[in-house]
């Protein structure tokens, strides 16, 4: 077994911890302030091959693996939580689905764009009465002619205000219950589309969360996203990518909260010692920092069965639920090491640990992964 | 135009090095080894100029196997090609200028860019002494290059001030920092550096002793800082410098 990086994947590493520290970390505080994602981040990161990491090069990928991908996204998110998810939702909610179910006419057409950062891309799954239970959809879609016609709406969405294209579920045919719900590719400039409104939020506040609106909304037949009534296999299969992502996610979160704890516990100064020489405040350095790594051996496992092209979905789920647990942890103790310096906006970390709380929710909470992996262990 | 750039293997400079017990050298287990972060705008400038009027940028490296690493993260700055000079000794500044010399007339570039110094040894000599030993034109700590028919001038930060040289090619410039603004290693160029051609040879290959005339006894901490004072008043700094620390 391997536990270490290739040259690739350290060189990946050096150039996104390089482009994080230089580029997004300089911005971070007052994108979350504005809530403001500064979208010439997305252009740069495309001319970086960011926005296409695990994709051939004859679609404009990086032809890289999903590991350098997650080493991407852990890395953004070590300063800036909400540039890990633009990156994250962008490719493995939008990107993965195309390129894995997509015709070859889909993939020379939507692809380029995507990979190379000129557009986003965002999934459109949960409804307000579709979170956990994803399969109970109201939004539907009717063949009329050469064209599909989209009604309903979707909430929550990452990227959805700024998205050039959305990969989107919808009914077909109601009475077949998940079997009846089918994936498309919405262009966000199809008519009857509409963004509706954007979120405020406890934390990744920079990363757009919006709503989509469709009324009469017609998209070419040709859309469709694999076979009619395969939408939620799609969606589930997407997920399971997905979910490598928010891992990394959740664990560059919990390394950027002990890489500021541990600088700040050997700078300032009680009882005419560092705070580094508590050994209250030493065990809690210990704790996040092995809890940390277990969470990156998950999921850089859970990416590497990926890329082996082995089934890795308990693995995944695994990876986000631990990983999403240790964020949890590894920021709320960042803010112990810091008293109350880390409550206050004058440190990045009270920032980190509002970010930490999404990771235990979006693409499936904490219990839905649970549920997951116990399937794997109980189903025959 | 071919242009050489030397690019050397160095601890990441952001940490904190540690030494070994015996004070041998620095330990390394753990520390992540980077570019040196001078040889990226060396690199940097000569891929500009390549890229604005056509020719090659050729790095060298020299060291242990693992600069290969190093190598290919400088040719996924956009250098086309590389050396490794492969060997385990700690070689002073002088016998890798003796090395590079070997490259250089194995190559005949027509300039040579290094990075001013290594983050690591801050020696800022195997340049000076690489064009000295091929009797080379030399222009150091460059802040902006410009070349012309056959020579290229050159803007130098110097102490206390600035200075433009004249020089003919081919020469040795050595970049300073404010040369330009080195880019990142896109994942499509990394993706092509692995594929790019690294010529690996040992120093007998190249016909060079590269014998150090220097070596390293032993490594030391610098001893702890005392803590600093703050002074009221220019006079009681004054008095201070005169009688206590008697410097004045
Ligand atoms: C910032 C943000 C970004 C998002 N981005 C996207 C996106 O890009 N695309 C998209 O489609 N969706 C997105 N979502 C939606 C997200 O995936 C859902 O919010 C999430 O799946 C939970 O659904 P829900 O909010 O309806 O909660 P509910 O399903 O109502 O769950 C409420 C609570 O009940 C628990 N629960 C529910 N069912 C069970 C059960 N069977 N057993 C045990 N416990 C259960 C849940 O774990 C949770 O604790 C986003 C959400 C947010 C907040």
């Amino acid at each position: 077994m391997d536990f270490g990086l290739t040259d690739i994947q350290r060189m990946v590493r050096d150039t996104a911890r390089k482009f994080a520290a230089e580029e997004v970390a300089p911005i971070a505080a007052a994108m979350d302030k504005s809530a403001k994602f500064e979208m010439s981040l997305v252009k740069k990161m495309g001319e970086l091959g960011f926005m296409g990491v695990a994709y051939p090069e004859e679609y404009g990928g990086a032809g890289m693996d999903y590991k350098c991908y997650a080493i991407i996204v852990e890395e953004l998110s070590s300063v800036c939580a909400s540039t890990g998810v633009v990156v994250s939702a962008h490719s493995s909610l939008c990107c993965d689905p195309i390129y894995k179910f997509g015709t070859e006419e889909q993939k020379k057409k939507y692809l380029p764009p995507l990979l190379s950062g000129e557009m986003l891309g965002c999934l459109g799954l949960t409804e307000p009465g579709a979170g956990s239970d994803a399969a109970n959809q109201k939004t539907t879609a009717r063949l009329d002619g050469d064209e599909w016609v989209i009604n309903g709406s979707k909430i929550f969405i990452t990227n959805g205000g700024p998205a050039g294209v959305a990969v989107v579920i919808a009914v077909t045919e109601k009475e077949k219950g998940s079997r009846g719900l089918s994936a498309f590719i919405v262009p966000t400039d199809s008519p009857g589309f509409r963004v509706g409104k954007e979120e405020h939020k406890l934390g990744i506040r920079a990363s757009s969360t919006a709503e989509l609106l469709f009324e009469d909304c017609r998209i070419p037949k040709e859309n469709l996203l694999g076979k009619d009534g395969d939408g939620f296999k799609i969606a589930l299969t997407t997920l399971d990518g997905g979910r490598i992502g928010i891992a990394a996610q959740a664990l560059g979160i919990a390394q950027g909260a002990l890489n500021a704890a541990v600088a700040y516990s050997k700078e300032r100064v009680q009882f005419g010692k560092p705070l580094a020489a508590f050994q209250a405040i030493q065990w809690k350095l210990a704790e996040c920092a092995t809890d940390i790594d277990a969470a990156r051996l998950l999921t850089y496992r859970a990416a590497w069965m990926k890329d082996a092209g082995m089934r890795f979905g308990t693995q995944s789920a695994m990876a986000k639920l631990f990983a999403a647990e240790t964020c949890m942890k590894a920021t709320r103790e960042a803010i112990q090491v810091f008293g109350g310096y880390g409550y206050v906006d004058e440190y990045p970390v009270e920032r980190f640990y509002r970010d930490a709380k999404i990771t235990e929710i979006y693409e499936g909470t904490s219990e839905v992964q649970k549920i997951v992996i116990s399937r794997s262990l109980t189903s025959d | 135009m071919k242009i050489l750039v030397p690019v050397r293997r160095v601890p990441n400079p952001d940490i904190k090095v540690r030494l070994k017990s015996d004070g041998s050298g620095v330990d390394t287990e753990g520390v992540n080894f980077l570019v040196n972060p001078f040889d990226e705008y060396a690199i940097e400038e000569a891929v500009q100029i390549v890229e604005k009027s056509g020719g090659e940028v050729v790095l060298v490296s020299i060291g242990t196997a693992d600069c290969e690493e190093t190598l290919r993260a400088g040719l996924a700055l956009g250098a086309l090609r590389g050396w490794l000079v492969e060997t385990s000794e700690v070689l002073d500044s002088a016998a890798i200028a003796d090395v590079l010399a070997a490259v250089y007339k194995e190559e005949s570039p027509d300039l040579v860019i290094t990075g001013k110094q290594s983050v690591d040894t801050d020696n800022n000599q195997a340049a000076q002494m690489l064009a000295a030993k091929l009797d080379l034109p030399q222009a150091c700590f460059a802040f902006k290059v410009e070349l012309g028919d056959g020579k290229a001038t050159v803007e130098r930060e110097i102490d206390g001030g600035l200075d433009v040289k004249e020089i003919t090619l081919p020469a040795v410039i050595t970049a300073d920092l404010r040369l330009n603004q080195p880019r990142y290693a896109a994942l499509p160029q990394i993706m092509k550096a692995k594929r790019k051609e690294v010529k690996k040879v040992s120093l007998g290959d190249l016909g060079v002793e590269a014998k150090s005339a220097t070596k390293i006894l032993g490594l030391s901490q610098p001893p702890a800082r005392a803590a600093g004072q703050i002074v009221g008043s220019v006079e009681e700094l004054v008095d201070k410098l005169v009688n206590d620390a008697k410097v004045l």
